[in-house]
Formats: C-alpha cells, sequence, structure tokens
C-alpha cells in the first residue's frame, strides 16, 4: 500500500494530538480532582421510604477528625427537594457530598456557572463531592427533559460563610 | 446515456426515497424555524411551551431518523446500482423495504403530530431519545421498529447484489462505493442491535402494560449503544460522497483509495463502543468504561482527520488540474460557483468546527461543562446538521438530473442555496456554543428561569439570542431554496440524454494498491464485536443480574 509521506506526516500528528487530549483528561483527572461520577449504589425508585432520600436536606458527618455535609437531593417532576423554594444551604470552604435520585422521571441536576453537572436517574443515586470555594449563591436547573414543566424546574444552592452557617437547618 | 436509462428500476426506488426524505426535511425544518424562534423568546406564537416538546421530538425524529435513513437509502441504492453495474437483484424485495421504512415512519408521526391535537391519547413528547420511564403510545416505538427492520432488509438487499457480483468477479477488489455501503450497513446491523434490543424487550412489553416496570439505565445504556454509532451511520454516507463524487467535481481524482478503504474499517470497529461518552454524567456506570469509550472516541478522530487530509489533496489535485497555483492559491480556482461542489466544500468547511467542538464533549472531565447545555446541538448541527444535511442537499443537485433525466432548473437558486446555509449555521451555532458554555440548557421551550441569570462570557445575552434567531430564520430560507430547486427540475426540469457529467474518474492511488486484507470484512466484523463485547459485557450484566426490570420504573405517559 502506497502512503505519501505527507499522509504519514499528518497521521502522526493526528496519533499525537489524540495522545495529548486523552493526556489532558488525565491529568485533569489526578492533578486537579476534575472527576466524573461513577457507579455508587441501586436503590428501588418506588420505595424511598427507607432510605435517607426520605428526609431529604443537609447533614453534618464527621470524617476523618473532619466536619463535613451530606445533602441528599431527590428531583421530582419538576421540582429539587430541596432547593427549589427552600435553597440548599451549605458552608463554604468545606467539603459537600451530594446524592441525588429521583422516583419519577430522567432529570438533571446543573449548578450553573459550574462544571457540578449529573444525570438524576431512577433507581440510582448519583454522587459527587465538591467544595465551594466563597459564599455565594448558585442556580440550579434540570437539563434533562422530563415532561411538561422541564423548562420551570429550577433552585438554587446558597452558599453562607462557615461561621454564619445555621446548624438548626440541618436534617437530623 | 444516464443513471436512469442504465438502471431504470434502481433510479425508480431511489427517488422513492429521496421523495419521503424531502418531505420529512421539509416538515422537520420548519419545525426547527419554529424552536428558533421560541426558545429566544422572539416569537412564541406558534405553539405554546408544552406543545413545543412536541415540535422538538417531530424535529429530532423527522431529521436526524427519517431524512437520513431514507436520504442514505437512496443514495445507497444508486452507489450500488452504479458501482457494480446492476439492477436491484429482485425489485419485489427491494420495494417491500421501502413501504415498511415508510409505514414505520408513518406510525411514529402521527403519535408524534397526536401531540398537537388536543386530548388526543396518541402521542409520543418523549424526544428522538425516548428515554423511559417517559412513555409514548405504543405505535411510536412500533413504527421506529419498522424503520429500522426495513432499513436492515436495504442492507441485505445490497449485500444481495454485492454476493452476486462477487460470483462473477472472483478476484476484483470490492468497487469503492459498494465496499462504504457494505462498511456503513455492517457498523448500522453491530449498533441497531442495542436500540432493537431496548425497544422490543423492554419497551414495546412495557408500552403495552404486559410488565409493569422498565430499568432507566439499562434501556438509556442500550440506546447510547445505538445512539452514537448512528452519527456515523448518517456521517459515513457523507463520507461516501466525499470520497467518490466530490474529486470529481472539484475536476480530478481520488488522492487514495486505500486510504479510504482504511478510514471505513476504521469506523466499522471503532464507532460503537463509544457510547458511554454520551453518559459521562450519568450515576450507574464505573469510570473505568467511561474512560474506555473516550480513549476509542478521541482514537476515531485518526479517521476523519485522515479523511482531511485525503479530501483536501483530492480537491487540491482537482485544482491543479484546473489551472491552480501555489500552496493556498489554488483554492480559489475550485468550482465555487457549482452548487453542488459549494455544498460539499463548505460542509467539510464547518465539519472541522464541529470536530473541534467535539474534541470538547468527548474529553470526559471537561465535558461536565458543557453536559445537556444548548453547546451539544450546537455541536451537532454543525456535524449531521450540515457535514451531513449539506452535503445531502448538495449532491441531490448532482444526483436528481441523473435519477430523473432532466437538466438542474433554478441554477442561481440552487448555487445561493449552500452558502446561505453556511451563514446562517455560522450565526446560530457560534451562539449556541457559547450560550452553552455558560449553562444554558438543550431541550426546553424556555430557557429562562425565576431565581437566578446567565453570565455571559463572550458577547451578551441578548446578541446570542437574536444570532440564534436570524441563524434559524435564514437556515430556513435556505431549506426553501432547496426544495425549491428540488420540485422545480423534477417538475419542470428539462429532459437531456445526459443533463449531467457523471462519470467518475478512478483515484490516483488506486484498489490496485491496497492490501487484500481491508477486503477481509469477516476479519473486520469479527474484530468490530469484540470490541463491543469488551466495552458492554461487563456493564450490561451488571446491570442485569439484579433481573431485567429491576430497579423498575412504572410508566410516565407523555
Amino acid at each position: 500500500m502506497h502512503v505519501h509521506q505527507f499522509e504519514r506526516f499528518w497521521i502522526g500528528l493526528s496519533l499525537f494530538l489524540i495522545a495529548g487530549f486523552i493526556a489532558t483528561v488525565i491529568i485533569g483527572f489526578s492533578a486537579y480532582d476534575l472527576k466524573v461520577i461513577g457507579e455508587h449504589q441501586k436503590v428501588d425508585p418506588q420505595n424511598l421510604n427507607d432510605t435517607p432520600f426520605a428526609n431529604p436536606g443537609v447533614r453534618k458527618v464527621e470524617r476523618m477528625g473532619q466536619t463535613e455535609y451530606e445533602v441528599y437531593v431527590m428531583a421530582l417532576q419538576f421540582l429539587f427537594l430541596p432547593g427549589t423554594g427552600d435553597p440548599i444551604t451549605v458552608p463554604a470552604d468545606t467539603r459537600i457530598t451530594f446524592y441525588v435520585t429521583t422516583p419519577d422521571v430522567l432529570h438533571g441536576l446543573q449548578v450553573v456557572g459550574t462544571n457540578i453537572n449529573t444525570m438524576v436517574i431512577p433507581g440510582e443515586v448519583s454522587r459527587f463531592t465538591t467544595i465551594f470555594p466563597e459564599p455565594k449563591t448558585y442556580g440550579i436547573l434540570c437539563n434533562e427533559y422530563c415532561g411538561a414543566a422541564h423548562h420551570s424546574m429550577e433552585g438554587l444552592i446558597k452558599v453562607v460563610p462557615k461561621s454564619q452557617f445555621d446548624e438548626t437547618t440541618l436534617v437530623q | 446515456m444516464t443513471f436512469i436509462d442504465n438502471y431504470p428500476k434502481a433510479a425508480k426506488v431511489a427517488k422513492a426515497n429521496f421523495i419521503v426524505a424531502f418531505v420529512a426535511l421539509a416538515l422537520g425544518g420548519f419545525f426547527g424555524l419554529i424552536q428558533a424562534l421560541h426558545r429566544t423568546d422572539i416569537f412564541r406564537g406558534f405553539v405554546n411551551s408544552v406543545q413545543y416538546y412536541t415540535v422538538l421530538t417531530g424535529h429530532g425524529v423527522l431529521l436526524a431518523l427519517v431524512f437520513t435513513t431514507f436520504f442514505i437509502a437512496g443514495l445507497f441504492v444508486w452507489g450500488i446500482s452504479r458501482s457494480l453495474d446492476r439492477e436491484p437483484e429482485n425489485i419485489k424485495f427491494t420495494w417491500s423495504w421501502f413501504w415498511i421504512m415508510l409505514a414505520g415512519t408513518v406510525l411514529a408521526s402521527v403519535a408524534i403530530l397526536g401531540g398537537f391535537v388536543p386530548g388526543s391519547t396518541i402521542k409520543a413528547n418523549v424526544l428522538f431519545t425516548f428515554y423511559p420511564p417517559l412513555q409514548a403510545h405504543p405505535i411510536f416505538y412500533i413504527g421506529a421498529v419498522l424503520l429500522v427492520v426495513g432499513s436492515w432488509m436495504a442492507g441485505a438487499d445490497w449485500i444481495w447484489s454485492y454476493r452476486k457480483w462477487r460470483e462473477d468477479h472472483p478476484d476484483e477488489k470490492i468497487p469503492l462505493q459498494t465496499y462504504m455501503t457494505l462498511f456503513t450497513m455492517l457498523m448500522w446491523y453491530i449498533c441497531t442491535v442495542g436500540v432493537a434490543l431496548e425497544v422490543i424487550v423492554l419497551i414495546i412489553p412495557w408500552s403495552f402494560g404486559w410488565v409493569a416496570t422498565i430499568d432507566p439505565l439499562l434501556a438509556r445504556t442500550l440506546f447510547w449503544y445505538f445512539g452514537h454509532a448512528v452519527v456515523y451511520f448518517w456521517l459515513l454516507p457523507a463520507y461516501f460522497v466525499w470520497y467518490t463524487i466530490l474529486p470529481k467535481l472539484s475536476g480530478g481524482r481520488l488522492f487514495s483509495d486505500s486510504m479510504a478503504r482504511v478510514v471505513f474499517v476504521i469506523f466499522l470497529i471503532l464507532s460503537t463502543p463509544v457510547g458511554y461518552h454520551h453518559q459521562y454524567a450519568d450515576p450507574g456506570i464505573s469510570v473505568g468504561f467511561k474512560f474506555y469509550a473516550m480513549a476509542t472516541t478521541l482514537l476515531l478522530l485518526l479517521p476523519s482527520l485522515i479523511t482531511l487530509f485525503t479530501v483536501v489533496a483530492s480537491m487540491e489535485h482537482g485544482a491543479k488540474q484546473r489551472g491552480g497555483k501555489g500552496y493556498l492559491a489554488w483554492l480559489g480556482k475550485l468550482p465555487w460557483n457549482e452548487p453542488a461542489f459549494a455544498g460539499c466544500a463548505l460542509a467539510g468547511i464547518m465539519f472541522a468546527a464541529g470536530g473541534f467542538s467535539g474534541m470538547v464533549n468527548a474529553s470526559m472531565n471537561i465535558d461536565l461543562l458543557v453536559h445537556n447545555t444548548i453547546w451539544i446541538p450546537g455541536h451537532f448541527h454543525l456535524t449531521v446538521g450540515t457535514a451531513v444535511a449539506l452535503t445531502f442537499m448538495a449532491i441531490t443537485y448532482w444526483l436528481l438530473p441523473q435519477l430523473t433525466g432532466k437538466k438542474l432548473k433554478h441554477k442561481t437558486m440552487a448555487l445561493l442555496q449552500p452558502y446561505t446555509w453556511f451563514l446562517g449555521m455560522t450565526l446560530m451555532s457560534n451562539a449556541m456554543h457559547r450560550e452553552g458554555l455558560i449553562g444554558i440548557p438543550r431541550r426546553t421551550s424556555e430557557p429562562e428561569y425565576s431565581g437566578f441569570d446567565f453570565q455571559a462570557i463572550f458577547g451578551t445575552l441578548g446578541e446570542m439570542k437574536w444570532q440564534i434567531a436570524i441563524g434559524g430564520t435564514i437556515l430556513f430560507i435556505s431549506l426553501i431554496l432547496f426544495l425549491w430547486v428540488v420540485i422545480g427540475t423534477w417538475w419542470k426540469g428539462e429532459r437531456a440524454d445526459k443533463p449531467v457529467d457523471d462519470y467518475l474518474p478512478p483515484a490516483l492511488s488506486g484498489p490496485e494498491h491496497s492490501p487484500k486484507i481491508l477486503d477481509n470484512i469477516t476479519l473486520w466484523v469479527i474484530l468490530a464485536i469484540a470490541l463491543c463485547i469488551i466495552a458492554y459485557s461487563f456493564p450490561l450484566y451488571e446491570m442485569i443480574q439484579d433481573g431485567l426490570f429491576w430497579p423498575g420504573s412504572p410508566p410516565r405517559p407523555v
């Protein structure tokens, strides 16, 4: 088979480019902690009563001597619980782990202006961890079509200074 | 003498397929105009914000599934008959797959359009991805199955022709157009297994109420097993045009026949085991398999970059035959005033831009910034919406005279059409990408929220909104130009013995230089299946080991 020398050079360059893209993702993964979500847990979407999702909200946990928070969010046609009406309130500069699921249809949970972006699928729990560096209010929206009022599905995350975080709002 | 005189039966089948394709294009394109105006809040008078999702479903199904499949069928009927020099083996069989595909299209369309009828129980506001547990009327799914089954029969028809040809030509290399058709269809068989299992095993019984629940992640994973390869089912026929016809339209010859074969082999092997790259943001799929899919996805850049080289080299050869000189000055010698050439070339330029945004989507953790934002439709309106659709429209200007025996009418409008499409898409798509970067979601009738605003990074929100609305309108005007030319040519075109120069010259480096192994279809199919098994067997096993219908969701009709 005849391959022109320019063509050989071009193929080499292409492979180099591809390797560069893969390396970029790996470096992001390892050096900057830019991860994607993976497997966590399956749940029965028709029976969430026995799970923490029966009582969604923010919880405090101690992990390796550190105070961290867990947020259980239920996505429903067409609201986030909590999030819609009642903002998800968390302290700044603290590790926050989100657990999200839904009893009805597919949804998305996207924190606007960040790379927090997950599918919410009946039967699966989406888990991801983040640290909001500074106090700020973020919009959240559903970015997967979920039915007639999909476009109205939105909410807020309120990040407050650590010192002003009101622990009485926590879910027990 | 042209195609219609040599192969009248095949010409009739190809024309029938094109008619269905263009009707779908007209209606789907009109829906696109409604969306461009509604989403941007320029005009919300066509439909209300709930019916918007009916429009969106119709736009996706009619354009991405119906227009593409029928056009591809027509194109391949032409290519197989031409390159093998034979009519279909059994014309009744050929018409049977056409009618099955059409019946499926009618059923699915009735279900979708039912969404406009108040109180109708026949509806399918599920978008073209139809993720359960959102549930459409059963005829929507049955229609989709018939469309796919018909396309399988079409593939069998072409394989049949090839085998008959092989009996008379035991030692010849497979003609390039037939080679490309076979590899595209083999990839199609491998990938449609996923959606067929999803629809036939999981969704149809559930939509009739025979089983109570469905596992949404399993259905979604089977969908995406098919859902990325389908884009190559659209793209490879465009490559078929760029490799086998565009060099001639440029005034030259294909640079390398063997490299074209290599490209199709790579697509057959790598197209399917990449589906998880649509599921980077999904729970329930391990990061390791997402990574494997990312690596294969990025490797798929290779055949497209080789295509870029070969197609540009062929165009340069053509331009130099026409007196072009220099490193870049030859570009000016290309026939930019020929609609078929101009459309294919502009489609190729847009595809390069779409390829760059695709590299972003493909890069797992970077994708989270744009996942399910309007960046994604911005990307695929460059790829399927321009690279594929504009190539199909452009090559129609060259094929239609061969299929009808009539000269192209309204040549000025035909020439204007690809340039207006390019302009409209430039406006619309750049704004969609930039809106996506700031988090504006796709698939929504009203991207306005009461609790927060989007912060523009490049440009302003108002300017992006207007670019989408104006771009969408220009695209619709371009579509009308196309339909005007097609209808005019078909009805009022002037008969000519040879309405277009339909001779395709051989490649500069021809099939005689291509290694025999490239024609070893069995080998490549086995390799392709093996890679799919590596990618999918373990995750699918994990999803079904706790029961095919668990975790189970009951239906949510929309």
